[in-house]
């Protein structure tokens, strides 16, 4: 057993201490731009605005532990990938985390909370870089730019950034700084157009 | 200062489900932790709050078999479930070979942690016959004010044992 933080035992009852102010989750909305994106790789940047962002990158470790947080500190309590990217044999994701957020606990929660494969690692890459590994067959779980579509654009969990929940102290997490809406319209724009990765040198 | 968050007023719904093997009908908001269904409307108070933000594991059952935080397991994803807390894992006559090496390994000191990580490492050993000291690092971790950690550890290699000369014998 990890000897960890035994302070957190009976610390005091967030449940019932959780102040009571605005709406659910709201957080700071992103600003919702419905001008059409004139270029592929202006919905390139809107695109990797998002999939650099905390929410995404927590989730594509480099190494066997999740992030977790605003600073993206390693996970607590000597949490670890498991062999299928979901925690341990006994405590794994779903001891903790359910197919959504949970406000009363402060954990989040999607339908198939994971670790992204070792082969997605997106952790200290460039958007360039990212990219270029989602769009790998031998990386990105060998899926066609069709199918790539359908992961970004409709996945639960991927989704889930943009429904990101409250924290334990009921405090809305950071959300990307590109609403739902425009960031699939990007993602669909680029791949429309061939999913052109731009020339980092050039930009 | 930060913008917190307003709780949806409660939403009440009829979940059915079994616990320790008996069939339960309630009506209460779905997104409830399940945690204080079981103590406050079912009465089995041996399922312990300690943080109420999946850190500590005291309020740790088992849902169809997994080990789950019940503080952050919302009342409406039980429906139709199998639940089993610390009153089921076995009795005085007929000890779960768990509640069986706490007992020979005198491992409570206050006792408020220990269902918690009775019922984790019920789990564990259901998967892990046979676990070593790196694999109850990494599944074991939940917390214990009083630090019974070392006894605990003793506790869960004996319990692998006793698990396993029951199923040799049966
Ligand atoms: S009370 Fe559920 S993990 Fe602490
Ligand atoms: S025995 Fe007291 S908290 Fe563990």
């Amino acid at each position: 057993m990890k000897r960890i933080k035994t302070w957190l035992l009976f610390s005091p009852l967030l449940v019932a201490g959780i102040m009571v102010i605005g709406n659910p989750g709201s957080g700071t909305e992103p600003p919702h731009k419905t001008a059409e994106l004139t270029t592929p790789d202006e919905a390139f940047d809107v695109m990797m605005q998002v999939l650099t962002h905390k929410r995404c990158v927590n989730c594509h470790p480099a190494d066997n532990y999740p992030r977790q947080g605003e600073d993206s500190h390693k996970h607590l309590f000597g949490v670890e990938r498991g062999v299928a990217n979901a925690g341990m044999a006994a405590t794994n994701c779903n001891t903790c985390h359910q197919d959504e957020n949970n406000n009363y606990s402060g954990v989040p929660g999607a339908p198939e909370w994971s670790l992204a494969p070792l082969s997605m690692a997106w952790q200290g890459l460039t958007k360039y870089e990212i990219a270029r590994s989602m769009l790998d067959r031998n990386k990105n779980g060998n899926r066609s730019l069709e199918e790539l579509e359908h992961h970004l654009t409709e996945h639960a969990l991927v989704l889930w950034a943009f429904e990101p929940g409250v924290n334990a102290e009921g405090i809305p997490r950071e959300k990307p700084p590109v609403s739902k809406e425009d960031y699939i319209t990007a993602v669909k724009e680029w791949i429309e157009h061939g999913a052109v990765v731009p020339d980092e040198t050039t930009n | 200062m930060a913008q917190l968050f307003q709780m949806k007023p409660p939403t009440k719904m009829n979940i059915s489900f079994k616990i320790n093997g008996k069939a339960h009908s309630v009506d209460t908001d779905g997104d409830a932790p399940l945690l204080w269904v079981i103590r406050d409307v079912l009465d089995l108070k041996g399922t312990k709050f300690g943080c109420g933000k999946a850190a500590c594991g005291a309020c740790t059952i088992h849902v169809d078999g997994e080990a789950v935080r019940s503080c952050s397991f919302a009342a409406k994803f039980a429906e139709g479930k199998e639940i089993t807390t610390i009153e089921g894992l076995g009795n005085a006559e007929n000890p779960h070979p768990v509640q069986q090496a706490w007992i020979e390994e005198i491992v409570p000191q206050c006792g408020y942690c220990q269902p918690g990580f009775m019922m984790a490492t019920a789990a564990l050993i259901d998967k892990n016959p046979s676990p070593t000291d790196e694999d109850i690092d990494d599944n074991i971790i939940n917390i214990c004010r009083c630090g019974t950690y070392y006894r605990m550890r003793k506790a869960i290699h004996r319990a692998a044992e006793l698990k396993n000369s029951t199923t040799s014998n049966s």
